[in-house]
């Protein structure tokens, strides 16, 4: 898993999945937090995390079908822990090594005033919940900015999507009631 | 017209101009005088030319002055890049003032006259400075002309006078007047470009602005402002030191521009003054009449010219600094120009006619449409806007509004309806098809470039060209190329040799029928050869004739090239000179006479043999023909004899037949035709034959013996040199050799390369002998070769050739020169001896034989695709090349090209198609022949509807029936539609069969059934259909809402500080010098979690207990009974009482060290139990906090799910009892053995709603205690103090100091609540209230945002409702009221227990989340359930009736929150009443439940609270002082005079007590199943004794309102069951339904005893109020046998 935050240094990142109905988890953690990355000292300057997560998901419908939701946060010029970038993405449907980049943005202040004072409190608008950027409900009242990327870097197996008719490969692969999503997330 | 800024800035230099000759003029007029004569004389000569010039050509001057107008709008153009310069003041002002009315017209002046300003700038660039000292005027004149400007003075004044009435009655037209005319002369100036006539205008625009300076000083004067002059010079006193020459011409410049300027911008003063100098200057005789005549202004220019007073050169130095408007005169300015429209409405006065009354049609009975709504400002706007202008009031009416239709909008759309019904489309509107056209410039790219092979290359050879004719060639020169012609004809006839091969055939021909005639010759010539040798005949004639004419063909280009030589000949010596070096050598074969002559004559022989034969057998054939034709001309004579001779007959025979049957006799006799007598056929003249093929073989042939003539171009005569040549000869040579000529190559039309520029040769031929080699990108698609003549350096384009683009197969070596042929028909004369082109030429001496030749010539070039170097042809692939072809065919239109004129035509296209005879088989033609299948096979079919998704149905892969079969759609589709079984429902299976039919079962039943409502849950009939009516309800109002619910707004999803205010910050610094860990710490607000995104175990209840205050103490058995403690007992004395209740515990009954009671608090929660540790003593202190788990219904944590939960979290304190449970007395010693036994002393009951509402609870509450509690004595001084503390104050009880809350604190649904104001309800409230609302809430909200206001509800419509509009008094039950008819007191308690009966139901529950819905009392009883607020209308209503002075308080509680009291004044006191409890507080009761007090309502009036405090404690209710309370209706805002929404009366109905007792035995029943169902491991006996002594004891306490009959029914039960430890206590509730019961019996926890011998009792007693309000009381008890 790599970033790309041009301006900051020292991002952790927590990651969430969000599924539909028919979506369970049967191994791996739902939730969790990366270590504190500092900034690459080549000419990259991207922020690396390496941070490896591995989730199996078993579902029947493919409605609802899971993402990952990455935010990022990190130390402002006052200490403070603030967010940095919220995004989401699909988990890729084909098994097999998947490279995805994920553009980050946070939501906005809403007037000036409140951006100067959240700035200088350390206090920056953040979403009630991150799992909000994978859905569309309720999204047009905020406005956000663009803040970076992150890449994320999947591998992914899956298990009888043919059995039920789901093809989603393009040769002939191994077929799936349960899907798994591995994802092993490095350095790319 | 120009941009407002251009405008002001011309303004401002006009200003500035006219300021400045102002004070010019007035320095020196004198020095000017010499000067001025001389400019009027000139001036008054141009003058005059001018008038003439008018009078003669007015259509001249016409089109002149259009195009002065064209000029005019250049010049601006050019004046406003030229222009700079300070800011100046804007002196127009003034005149615009002065002319408002002419506002419009000035401005428009204003702008034209930049133009003029533009050209008069123009103009004086060009000119030199002003002559000065071109003085040569006499002196005499000059004083003469001081004595007309004295005069001039004089009348000027007058003028100025007489302007400022004058201006405003000046017609718009009769303005531009002068204008116009300046426009004419100054073009007609700068045409000339004269001096003089420069100088003239200019003196008289001096003089204009002089008049107009002194008008508007005038005017200055009298409206008392500042005059320009004086401002003027305030602010320009400084100077500029700058070069004097520029300045010079500068100050020319603007002095021009000035004047000029001056014209326009006072152009009625300039009018003015003309008239009036025209007027003093008597003996011109002109009257004012005149003046105003077009063409006099003119004349007066000329004459007012001699009183000019023009200034010197020095003047125009003078320097002026920027100008600055202080910004409150601009303002003041600008307001005299600028009109801003008022938006009050105009008074009708001023729209009508003086003295006339408006007239209202409607009034009259007439019938007047209604219009449009325009907003009332606007419609002000236009009003006063239109009022300001002249005539305004035409605009308007009768009835003084604006005239307009009745309805001004269109009721149909102006646009045309595309189609007609059934007609075409109208021809206006067709669609006009225009072929695609392809950019010139998008190139179609060679598929591949970039790759090695993609390396093309075509190579253009110009090799070289030849002119047959061309504009130099001289005459020798035609001739010689006619020569050259001809000859080159020769050569190629020769080559064809057509004479001989058609000789040969006629021969074989010949040969072949004489054979045949041999060959049977002997018998018959059979038909078939008969046939064939007639055909062959035919053919030899053909044939010959053909020869023939080849053969005359040949001689006659023999004769004419032989005559051409002879003219060439004959021309050279003519000229003396050769100009070409043709020469023609004719040379003769001789041929042998003899046998010559023999041939010659066989073959005349052979021919006059042939036509013989022929003409024989057309003779014959003729002669046949006329036999034929003889003998039936005869036959018919014969016919026409007899019968002439019949008819003879006839009539000599029947004399008296009719003569009508003759005449049709006769008719038909001349019917037939008389056929012509055919003419016998001549004999064919065989002489005759002879005579005509020896003419003809004497005119086409050579004669015989003649020997052949061949002739032989050759280019080898000497060419005269040019010393020779005569002189037209030499200069058309020279003329020659200047010439240049080169050819072009372009390539797609873009010119790739030129050859070099080669001279022409005498001979005209030009050898390039060039080759281009084209790296190629594009598709070729046309290569062209353009040949250019040049002479000397300037070229012009001859000819242009097309040249093909080669097939890939063509490549560079293989391929021949091509010889392409070019002709120009540019016309060309010289006058020296070149011919020229398109110039008729004679070439005889004598004139005849006049050609008009054009230049021509070929051009010999080649192109081909180049060849690389390992022999690769550069060429593109054929079959791409092909395609590129194919594309490039397909460019055009395949019928456009043969002329019919698109697809669109298709009988055109048919009929061309069968004309042309396209081969139907042709794979070319397949396009057009399955189009002309569609023509022919009828009309194409196209469809007259559109459609979006037109594969829609061929991507349904299920028909819908089978799609709402499918059981697996269904589920996913109901649990997407939120159906309330699904919403959650996880993991549809993935197949079809994994889903039960069972699944669906419950929903169905649920559609199916809604209507008929099982009465076995809901015991009482009518309480079904109550709860399905609120069913109903919710239902309908949920729908209304659930788009709002889906609503979001930013703090739903963000979270996001607020911006601190300057309190807030200063709180923050406060807190910064705040101790880290304070000794007292607060509770910090939480971050909020919205609900939506939780799960089960996510969502915890923290309750901490913390203490307990009165907690009833045990009583030992022995205790005697309490004496009387009845007594005459009212509320007020409870009041008098209430302070010295608080007497000292005393706990001196009880022997030391034995606890009095050990209380613990079990809090109960969605069945889960948890205790705190046990404390001591009756104010005990646990300070413990309990964390219980809470699950949503469904694990649906949405918001409107959560608010839903029904779940009421129960608080119970209990008593532990410790039992010595050690039967053997001899263990007692080693081993303690007890058995631990629980008593209910009372709980608290609080929703989760409630919790979820406000996120958190915090305080001390009352516990809800049994009125009766065996066992235990809640009359802590009973013993000592007796009887005058036994009247206790009602606040005194039971408390518990608690704090509730969830963890995570959720965002609670007040958001939803939020977001419902933003729906706006139906209303039947008048607009002007429920803004009026709106306003008193908004500024409540802000003043004092904790304290609740409403005004207005929602009632159970979903309509918005005036509060006061519920208040309104209502008779309570009749019977309730008789029951004490003595005791007012008595009574009202009664009426107080009966609303507090009726059971509670918060609208938050019923109502998920959507907001208060407020019902009428009589829906109310109806519906028998409600919350706070119906309750306590309800009440207050009741109050009203009884003549009590009541009000309904809004405000907040613990623990419901926002909710609704009753406020009473009672003589002098206020007592607050809980509705849904029945209690009543004083106002100065510190446990009264009510914190904030927000707003008081009645019937009349809603007041809000804007004391200090909120707490009723401290604050006054006396709502007539404006300082405490802030009336809704004041002064301002009287009260409209509301109507209520409740009814007039209720209706009761009196319930039935048999269905009362039968409802009594049921609970019975169903609790006591319940009680045994809870206890499964012990059997559960029944003590039936105590049960009925139970059951008669509850009657009694319904009776007294379950007070104060505890000890003596305790002893009562003591003396009964003397043996038995009993606790219990009775449960009173309202009935609602049953299941609140059994909870309630529940959570009491009586069925825990667990002692082996414990017996129970229960008892119930419903007791039935009217309108189904019914009381029940439960008692439970347990009975354990001491001995």
């Amino acid at each position: 898993m790599r970033k790309e935050f041009p301006e900051y240094d020292d991002l952790y990142c927590k990651y969430c999945f969000v599924y539909g109905h028919d979506w369970a988890p049967t191994s791996g953690l739902e939730e969790g937090i990366s270590q504190i990355t500092s900034k690459g000292r080549g000419s990259t300057q991207s922020l690396v995390w390496n941070f490896p997560l591995d989730i199996t998901f078993k579902s029947t419908n493919p409605f609802g079908w899971p993402q990952i939701v990455v935010s990022v946060y990190g130390p402002d010029t006052f200490g403070n822990d603030v967010v940095r970038g919220y995004g989401a993405v699909h988990i890729p449907f084909t098994p097999g090594k998947h490279t995805r980049t994920i553009p980050m943005f946070v939501p906005e202040s809403t007037s000036r005033l409140q951006k100067f004072t959240s700035w200088l409190m350390g206090r920056r608008p953040e979403y009630t919940d991150p799992k909000v950027v994978a859905q569309g409900e309720g999204r047009e009242v905020t406005r956000v900015r663009s803040q970076g990327f992150v890449t994320l870097q999947f591998s992914i197996i899956t298990k009888d999507m043919k059995k039920l008719g789901y093809d989603t490969t393009s040769g002939e692969q191994a077929p799936a009631t349960r899907l798994a999503g591995t994802e092993q997330p490095y350095r790319s | 017209m120009s941009t407002p800024s251009d405008l002001r800035d011309k303004l401002r230099k006009k200003r500035r101009a006219l300021q400045e000759s102002l004070g010019k003029v007035k320095d020196d007029t004198q020095a000017l005088v010499p000067s001025d004569s001389d400019v009027t004389k000139e001036n008054e000569r141009t003058a005059v030319e001018k008038l003439t010039g008018r009078g003669d050509d007015p259509g001249e001057t016409l089109r002149r002055s259009l195009k002065a107008q064209r000029m005019k709008k250049k010049k601006k153009l050019l004046e406003e890049m030229s222009m700079e310069g300070p800011p100046e003041e804007e002196m127009v002002n003034e005149e615009i003032t002065a002319v408002q009315e002419l506002q419009h017209d000035q401005e428009e002046h204003s702008v034209e006259t930049l133009a003029e300003e533009g050209r008069s700038v123009r103009l004086q660039r060009d000119l030199p400075p002003l002559p000065v000292a071109r003085a040569d005027s006499s002196l005499s004149e000059s004083s003469m002309r001081q004595r007309m400007r004295e005069k001039l003075r004089v009348a000027r004044s007058k003028a100025a006078s007489l302007l400022q009435q004058e201006a405003s009655l000046e017609q718009p037209s009769h303005l531009r007047g002068p204008r116009d005319r300046e426009t004419l002369t100054r073009f007609d100036r700068e045409t000339d470009l004269d001096v003089h006539e420069e100088e003239s205008s200019f003196a008289a625009r001096v003089k204009f602005r002089d008049a107009a300076r002194k008008a508007t000083r005038d005017k200055r004067t009298e409206t008392g402002l500042p005059t320009e002059e004086e401002a003027y010079k305030f602010f320009t006193f400084n100077f500029d030191p700058e070069p004097q020459e520029s300045r010079r011409k500068d100050r020319a410049k603007k002095k021009t521009r000035s004047t000029d300027d001056e014209e326009n911008e006072g152009e009625e003063d300039e009018e003015e003054e003309e008239e009036e100098t025209g007027r003093a200057r008597a003996r011109e005789g002109e009257d004012e009449s005149r003046e105003r005549d077009e063409d006099a202004p003119l004349v007066r220019d000329e004459e007012e010219d001699l009183f000019i007073i023009d200034q010197s050169a020095k003047d125009f130095l003078e320097l002026k600094k920027a100008d600055y408007i202080g910004y409150n005169r601009r303002v003041l300015r600008e307001r005299e120009i600028f009109f801003t429209p008022s938006t009050r409405p105009v008074p009708a006065s001023c729209k009508l006619p003086e003295n006339v009354q408006p007239r209202y049609l409607e009034d009259e009975g007439l019938y007047v449409g209604e219009r449009p709504p325009v907003a009332l400002s606007n419609q002000n706007i236009l009003e006063n806007r239109i009022l300001k202008e002249d005539g305004g009031k035409k605009w308007f009416g009768d009835d003084g509004r604006i005239l307009a239709l009745p309805d001004p909008i269109k009721e149909s759309s102006s646009r045309p309806p595309l189609y007609h019904l059934e007609e075409e489309l109208d021809p206006a509107l067709q669609t006009v098809y225009r072929k695609p056209l392809k950019s010139k410039y998008v190139n179609r790219y060679i598929a591949g470039v970039g790759d090695t092979q993609g390396d093309y290359q075509l190579d253009v050879d110009v090799s070289g060209l030849i002119f047959s004719h061309h504009p130099l060639f001289s005459k020798e020169h035609v001739l010689g190329a006619r020569l050259a012609q001809l000859y080159d004809q020769y050569l190629s006839r020769q080559h064809k040799n057509l004479t001989c091969l058609l000789t040969d055939k006629l021969n074989g021909l010949r040969n072949t029928i004489r054979n045949m005639l041999e060959l049977h010759s002997g018998e018959g010539i059979s038909h078939v050869t008969q046939q064939r040798i007639a055909e062959y005949k035919q053919e030899v004639r053909h044939t010959r004739q053909l020869r023939d004419t080849e053969q005359e063909k040949d001689r006659t280009l023999l004769k004419s090239i032989i005559k051409v030589w002879k003219e060439l000949k004959s021309l050279r010596e003519d000229k003396g000179c050769t100009n070409t070096p043709y020469k023609l050598y004719i040379r003769r074969e001789e041929i042998q006479r003899a046998l010559d002559e023999q041939e010659q004559e066989a073959e005349i022989l052979a021919e006059v043999a042939e036509l013989q034969a022929e003409s024989e057998e057309d003779y014959e054939r003729k002669l046949n023909e006329y036999k034929r034709k003889h003998e039936e001309w005869k036959s018919w004579k014969k016919k026409q004899k007899t019968l002439k001779k019949k008819q003879k007959q006839r009539r000599q025979q029947s004399q008296d037949v009719d003569e009508e049957e003759e005449e049709d006799e006769h008719s038909e006799e001349e019917l037939g035709e008389e056929p012509v007598k055919p003419e016998a056929p001549e004999k064919p003249d065989i002489a005759g034959l002879e005579q005509q093929v020896r003419e003809k073989a004497a005119k086409i042939r050579r004669k015989p013996g003649e020997p052949v003539l061949v002739p032989e171009l050759t280019a080898s005569n000497p060419i005269t040199p040019n010393e020779a040549c005569p002189r037209g000869e030499i200069s058309r040579r020279e003329d020659v050799s200047k010439r240049s000529l080169f050819v072009k190559v372009l390539y797609n039309d873009k010119e790739v390369s030129r050859t070099d520029s080669r001279s022409l040769n005498m001979d005209f031929r030009v050898h390039f002998g060039q080759i281009f080699n084209l790296k190629i990108v594009n598709w070729p698609e046309s290569i062209k070769l353009q040949i250019y003549e040049g002479v000397s350096s300037s070229s012009s384009l001859i000819a242009e050739v097309c040249v093909p683009v080669p097939e890939s197969s063509v490549l560079t070596g293989s391929t021949p020169s091509e010889e392409l042929e070019f002709s120009s028909n540019q016309r060309v004369t010289f006058n020296h001896e070149g011919v020229g082109s398109d110039v008729p030429v004679s070439f005889t001496n004598d004139g005849s034989n006049i050609q008009t030749l054009l230049t021509s010539g070929k051009l010999s070039c080649c192109v081909s695709w180049a060849v690389g170097e390992d022999d690769i042809p550069l060429a593109p692939p054929s079959t791409q090349h092909g395609a590129g072809m194919h594309s490039g065919l397909r460019q055009m239109d395949a019928i456009a090209c043969i002329g019919a004129s698109g697809l669109n035509d298709m009988k055109r296209l048919g009929k061309w198609a069968a004309e042309s005879r396209l081969d139907p088989n042709d794979p070319n033609n397949a396009s057009i022949m399955q189009l002309l299948s569609v023509a022919s096979g009828g009309e194409v079919v196209a469809p007259d509807y559109f459609r979006l998704e037109q594969l829609q149905e061929e991507f349904n892969f299920l028909s819908d029936e089978e799609l709402e079969r499918s059981r697996r759609f269904r589920l996913i589709r109901l649990r997407s539609q939120e159906e309330p079984e699904f919403r959650n429902f996880k993991t549809i299976p993935a197949t079809e069969r994994e889903i039960s039919e069972k699944v669906f079962e419950e929903y169905d039943r649920r559609l199916k059934e809604g209507e008929v409502i099982d009465t076995k849950e809901h015991i009482d009939a009518h309480r079904a259909l109550v709860a399905k009516y609120l069913q109903k309800v919710r239902e309908s109002v949920i729908n209304r809402f659930l788009i709002s619910k889906h609503h979001y707004i930013l703090s739903d999803l963000v979270v996001e500080e607020e911006v601190p205010s300057i309190g807030v910050l200063g709180l923050n610094l406060f807190k910064l010098a705040e101790p880290k860990r304070p000794l007292k710490p607060r509770r910090k607000e939480r971050k909020k979690v919205t609900a939506q995104n939780l799960s089960d175990g996510d969502i915890k209840l923290l309750v901490n207990i913390i203490r307990g205050y009165d907690i009833p103490i045990r009583k030992p058995h022995t205790s005697k009974p309490a004496a009387g403690s009845k007594g005459a007992r009212s509320y007020t004395e409870t009041f008098t009482a209430a302070s010295t209740s608080q007497t000292a515990l005393q706990a001196s009954e009880w022997p030391l060290g034995q606890p009095v009671i050990r209380p613990f608090v079990e809090v109960s929660f969605q069945r889960t139990l948890l205790q705190t540790s046990t404390a001591e003593g009756p104010n005990p202190c646990w300070n413990e906090e309990l964390v219980l788990p809470f699950s949503a219904p469904n694990g649906d944590y949405s918001t409107s799910s959560l608010q839903a939960v029904r779940d009421e979290v129960f608080i119970s304190i209990f008593d532990e009892v410790l039992h010595d449970v050690v039967e053997d007395e001899r263990e007692r010693g080693s081993s303690v053995h007890t058995r631990i036994e629980r008593h209910w002393l009372g709980s608290i009951k609080i929703p989760f709603s409630t919790i979820y509402m406000q996120s958190r609870i915090d305080g001390t509450f009352k516990l809800g205690t049994p009125s009766v509690l065996l066992g235990y004595s809640k009359e802590r001084s009973l013993g000592s103090e007796g009887g005058y503390d036994a009247i206790r104050s009602l606040s005194e009880g039971t408390f518990l100091t608690l704090f509730i809350t969830i963890e995570p604190q959720l965002v609670p649904g007040d958001s939803i609540r939020e977001k419902m104001k933003d729906v706006k309800f139906d209303t039947q409230e008048v607009e002007r209230l429920l803004l009026a609302c709106e306003i008193f809430e908004k500024d409540a909200g802000q003043r004092y945002p904790d304290r609740p206001c409403v005004t207005t509800v929602v009632d159970i419509n979903g309509k918005t409702v005036f509060i006061t509009r519920f208040i309104r008094p209502l008779p309570p039950p009749q019977e309730l009221l008789d029951a004490f008819p003595n005791n007012s007191q008595e009574a009202t308690e009664l009426v107080v227990r009966y609303v507090s009966l009726i059971p509670f139901l918060p609208d938050s529950v019923s109502f998920a989340g959507i907001c208060d819905l407020w019902s009428t009392c009589d829906q109310f009883l109806t519906l028998l359930a409600g919350d706070e607020e119906e309750h306590a209308v309800l009440l207050c209503n009741y109050f009203l009736s009884m003549g009590k002075k009541a009000w309904l308080i809004i405000g907040t509680a613990i623990p419901e929150g926002p909710t609704a009291y009753v406020l009473t004044q009672e003589q002098n006191r206020y007592l607050i009443w809980n509705p849904s409890t029945g209690q009543y507080y004083g106002q100065h009761d510190t446990f009264c439940p009510l914190q904030t007090v927000g707003c008081l309502v009645n019937a009349d009036n809603v007041w809000f609270n804007i004391q200090l405090y909120a707490t009723p404690i401290r604050m006054s209710f006396d709502v007539t002082k404006p300082k405490f309370w802030k009336p809704f209706f004041s002064r301002s805002f009287p009260d409209p005079g509301l109507s209520s929404v409740q009814p007039e009366d209720l209706v009761y109905r009196r319930t039935d007590k048999a269905y009362a007792a039968e409802l009594q035995d049921r609970i019975e029943k169903i609790l006591r199943e319940k009680i045994m169902e809870w206890r499964p491991r012990h059997p559960t006996r029944w003590n039936r004794y105590c049960t009925s002594t139970l059951r008669q004891f509850l009657p009694k306490l319904e009776m007294s309102g379950g007070r104060e009959v505890a000890e003596e029914h305790r002893l009562e039960l003591q003396s009964l069951l003397g043996d038995y430890r009993i606790s219990g206590f009775p449960l009173h509730l309202p009935f609602s339904e049953i299941r609140p019961i059994i909870e309630a019996v529940y959570s009491t926890g009586v069925h825990n005893v667990e002692a082996p011998n414990v017996e129970f009792a229960l008892a119930v007693y419903v007791h039935p109020y009217p309108s189904n309000v019914l009381s029940v009381w439960v008692y439970i008890a347990s009975l354990v046998r001491t001995r």
